[in-house]
């Protein structure tokens, strides 16, 4: 997906026609018996209509017919399943969980697009076309000609609410939203604050109420970011999009205004302060560091640091 | 005021193979602003039953029952709650309230319903209570509670409470001593000094002779008794 | 002067069965409209019809709505009545817990119809749901205590603050005061009548509970069979029933 700004969307939707048809499975270094990053033609041209809809639709839910991946639910086969369709031989794919390129998950599904795609794969956010995330969104700002897909594990915000799901919609069609508040309402009265510190519900482009999936509030406000972002959720069978610079709002009250909060301090390894740390506890005595939950950042802060020394 | 034209009335009991009970015919009754008329007649004759339907609470089989430009036996039913509310009073014999509420705000509740303020007609309850010797230990409690005679003359307060234009009362003294007594037959004296159209059924025939102008015997509109 | 709601011919079949049939009557600003019958008898199928929760196979329940004056709830569009039954009416469920969030705080289960119209400030919510538990006579220390802790005539008090908070102008109520000690049904009604008062509230009570229509409320319907047998002031339907089965009704009452 290396194409100009507005073909981030199209890409998608049209398919790098050729490309990733049946000579493509023949490319070297990809497994022979899978069909170009796994999925079968059809399959991906399902999700691109399904992605076609959630885009003109934005933080609507568009159901699809989500496929058995050769990983369990929970591990990502929603974002994988997007990342599968948007794919094309020539990107550049990086894969982060909690904000790490060397977690697991990220590992795993790296190469196994690495293997079934034989697409190039790093870890530096400004180098990739196509970034699959579980919880955190990069701190280097996203540029229009990539793509940000994330796992989400529950797509529906209300649904620790209300759960029926025949009445839920209803309520998203209808834009009966006062549910929502009614969660931020309890935060305030149980913790004198809005205490909900991911998956902190947003309000996309003025019309449906959206889980950001379990991404830390402080990562709401780069929502409206240049970059098409879709979501997936595999065990649920949902696809909701974010297309580039979309109003994303993040559901307050006006006497409690919302505020992308983190730990009040400096990452111990680059000095970074605007950027969302992880406390890390470094011995049974509870001694802890912060870090940048973001590796790729913080590595490219403490190697500019070396060189300027 | 109250105008009351060849009224019938008749109990249908279908539980007990549909007999047709004909208990009055041919009703008639006039009573003008100002004038007290005293029901008459044995027990069983037909007095409660005339009052019941003059306040809407029996229907009529047939006839007209007109109360203050209201024809009660046609009447819609928002305009009889209209009726009973602004112009007709009722004070019966037996006190039915919700269990647990205040006596003050039982004798108040007429006053409340016309939208008088709270307090005002707090005032308006705690006068009649003074006035009719309930004791004000007791205004804070259910009436549900109290003896024959004091909810007896809780029940009076109520009926008192609003000015009405017409006023219905069942028995007001029948349990009351002779100081009591005196009080209620002052304030029907009152009620019929500002011009309200009263009818009776005085047992206590010098408490009837006290307030009463004249005497309507129901025997007569009797089926089978009549002349 | 309109009538609140004027319904006419309202009928609801399940199948072959009769739900309800032939229903007609109005409803005037400030009655309290009573319907009993036993279980069966049609009265439920129709307070959903009239809640707008079942949608009735033949009939009109024209509402008099505040910005267009009357209208038919039957036609009008789903997010209009929805609308309605967040703002001008209110249900009162027997079962609280089909009326609470058990799982959200007395306070946010009054401050939810606030929200659901845009109420968008938290300390104006939390006055508001403070003055309503007050007026429901629930402590305002039980504010952030969730449902499932309070007694069953608290939770059916909060439901009844929950459903007033926004000042709607009709209340359905289904055996309001069904399942609770006597003792906390004569609070209840007491409390119910009160506001009836003074919001000037109408509303529609269904209870097979004679007790209780003949306290809260001013007119009568009898049900049987899907079908009104009587209609009128409540006290003369109960003093002087016409119809068969009312008089069967009234004369089955335990008298204590």
């Amino acid at each position: 997906m290396s194409g100009g700004s507005s073909s981030a969307v199209a890409g998608v939707v049209a398919g790098p026609a050729g490309t990733t048809e049946g000579s493509s499975a023949m490319m070297d270094g990809q497994a022979e018996a899978y069909n170009f990053a796994y999925l079968d033609e059809e399959t991906k041209r399902m999700i691109r209509r399904a992605l076609l809809k959630a885009v003109a639709i934005p933080g609507y839910q568009v159901p699809f017919a989500s496929r058995e991946m050769p990983m369990p639910y929970g591990w990502g086969t929603g974002g994988v399943q997007l990342t599968a369709a948007c794919l094309r031989p020539d990107d550049t794919l990086k894969v982060i969980d909690q904000g790490a390129d060397d977690t697991t998950n990220a590992v795993s599904i790296r190469r196994f697009f690495q293997r079934t795609a034989d697409v190039a794969v790093t870890e530096r956010t400004a180098e990739a076309t196509v970034i699959q995330t579980r919880h955190r969104i990069p701190e280097t700002p996203l540029r229009e000609d990539q793509i940000l897909v994330y796992q989400v594990p529950i797509p529906e915000p209300m649904r620790f609410l209300e759960p029926r799901e025949t009445e839920t919609r209803k309520m998203h069609a209808l834009e009966e939203y006062g549910l929502m508040h009614v969660k931020l309402y309890e935060d305030i009265a149980r913790h004198g604050h809005i205490a909900t510190s991911y998956a902190y519900p947003v309000k996309v482009e003025g019309r449906y109420v959206m889980d950001p999936s379990p991404i830390p509030k402080f990562d709401n406000p780069k929502m409206e970011m240049a970059a098409l972002q879709l979501f997936g959720a595999g065990r649920e069978q949902r696809i909701y999009a974010i297309p580039p610079h979309t109003r994303v709002v993040s559901l307050d009250f006006e006497d409690h205004p919302f505020e992308a909060s983190k730990a009040d301090q400096a990452c111990a390894l680059c000095g970074a302060e605007d950027s969302y740390l992880d406390e890390v506890i470094t011995d049974d005595a509870g001694t802890r560091m912060y870090v940048c939950s973001d590796t790729d950042y913080c590595g490219t802060r403490q190697a500019a640091g070396e060189e300027a020394r | 005021m109250i105008e009351l034209r060849d009224v019938a009335k008749t109990f249908t009991l279908h539980n007990q193979g549909g007999a047709v009970i004909r208990v009055m015919d041919g009703a008639a009754l006039s009573v003008a602003p100002g004038e007290c008329v005293a029901l008459t007649g044995a027990s069983g004759a037909g007095k409660s039953t005339l009052m019941r339907m003059i306040y809407g609470n029996y229907r009529a089989a047939s006839g007209s029952i007109v109360v203050g430009g209201v024809d009660l036996a046609g009447a819609a039913p928002r305009e009889i709650i209209r009726l009973r509310r602004e112009t007709l009073g009722y004070v019966s014999q037996f006190l039915r309230v919700v269990p647990r509420v205040p006596t003050l705000d039982v004798v108040a509740e007429p006053c409340l319903a016309l939208g008088m303020a709270r307090e005002a007609a707090g005032e308006r309850a705690a006068a009649l209570l003074s006035r009719l010797n309930v004791p004000e230990a007791l205004w804070g409690l259910s009436p549900t509670t109290f003896s024959g005679g004091e909810q007896q003359r809780v029940n009076i307060a109520r009926g008192f409470a609003h000015d009405y234009p017409a006023l219905l009362l069942d028995e007001p003294t029948a349990s009351l001593d002779a100081v009591n007594r005196g009080i209620v037959l002052d304030l029907i004296g009152e009620a019929k000094a500002r011009g309200a159209a009263i009818v009776g059924i005085f047992h206590d025939l010098e408490a009837r002779a006290a307030v009463a102008d004249r005497e309507v015997d129901v025997t007569a509109f009797t089926p089978g008794q009549a002349a | 002067m309109t009538p609140l709601l004027d319904v006419r011919g309202l009928e609801k079949r399940y199948g072959a069965r009769i739900g309800c049939t032939d229903v007609s009557f109005d409803l005037w600003p400030g009655e309290v409209m009573g319907i009993v019958g036993e279980s069966g008898s049609g009265k439920s199928t129709l307070l959903s019809c009239l809640a707008g929760d079942l949608a009735p196979d033949r009939g009109e329940v024209i509402f008099d709505t505040r910005d267009r004056g009357p209208v038919d709830t039957v036609t009008m569009s789903e997010p209009e009545r929805r609308m309605l039954g967040r703002t001008d009416w209110a249900f009162v469920h027997q079962t609280p817990r089909d009326g609470l969030r058990m799982g959200v705080s007395a306070g946010g289960n009054v401050g939810e119809r606030l929200m659901a119209v845009g109420a968008r400030h938290y300390g104006e919510i939390r006055t508001q749901a403070l003055d309503w538990l007050g007026r429901v006579e629930i402590a305002a220390d039980r504010i952030d205590d969730r449902p499932r802790d309070f007694s069953g005539g608290m939770q059916q008090r909060l439901q009844i603050a929950r459903n007033l908070v926004t000042g709607p102008r009709l209340v359905f109520m289904d055996e309001p005061t069904g399942g609770l000690d006597v003792s906390v049904q004569a609070r209840l009604l007491d409390l119910l009548r009160g506001l009836v008062r003074e919001m000037g509230l109408s509303a529609i009570v269904v209870t097979h509970d004679l007790a209780v229509v003949r306290l809260l409320a001013d007119r009568l319907m009898v049900m049987q069979g899907g079908r009104v047998v009587e209609a009128g002031l409540t006290d003369q339907v109960l003093d002087d029933p016409q119809h068969g089965y009312t008089q069967l009704l009234v004369s089955s009452v335990l008298q204590v």
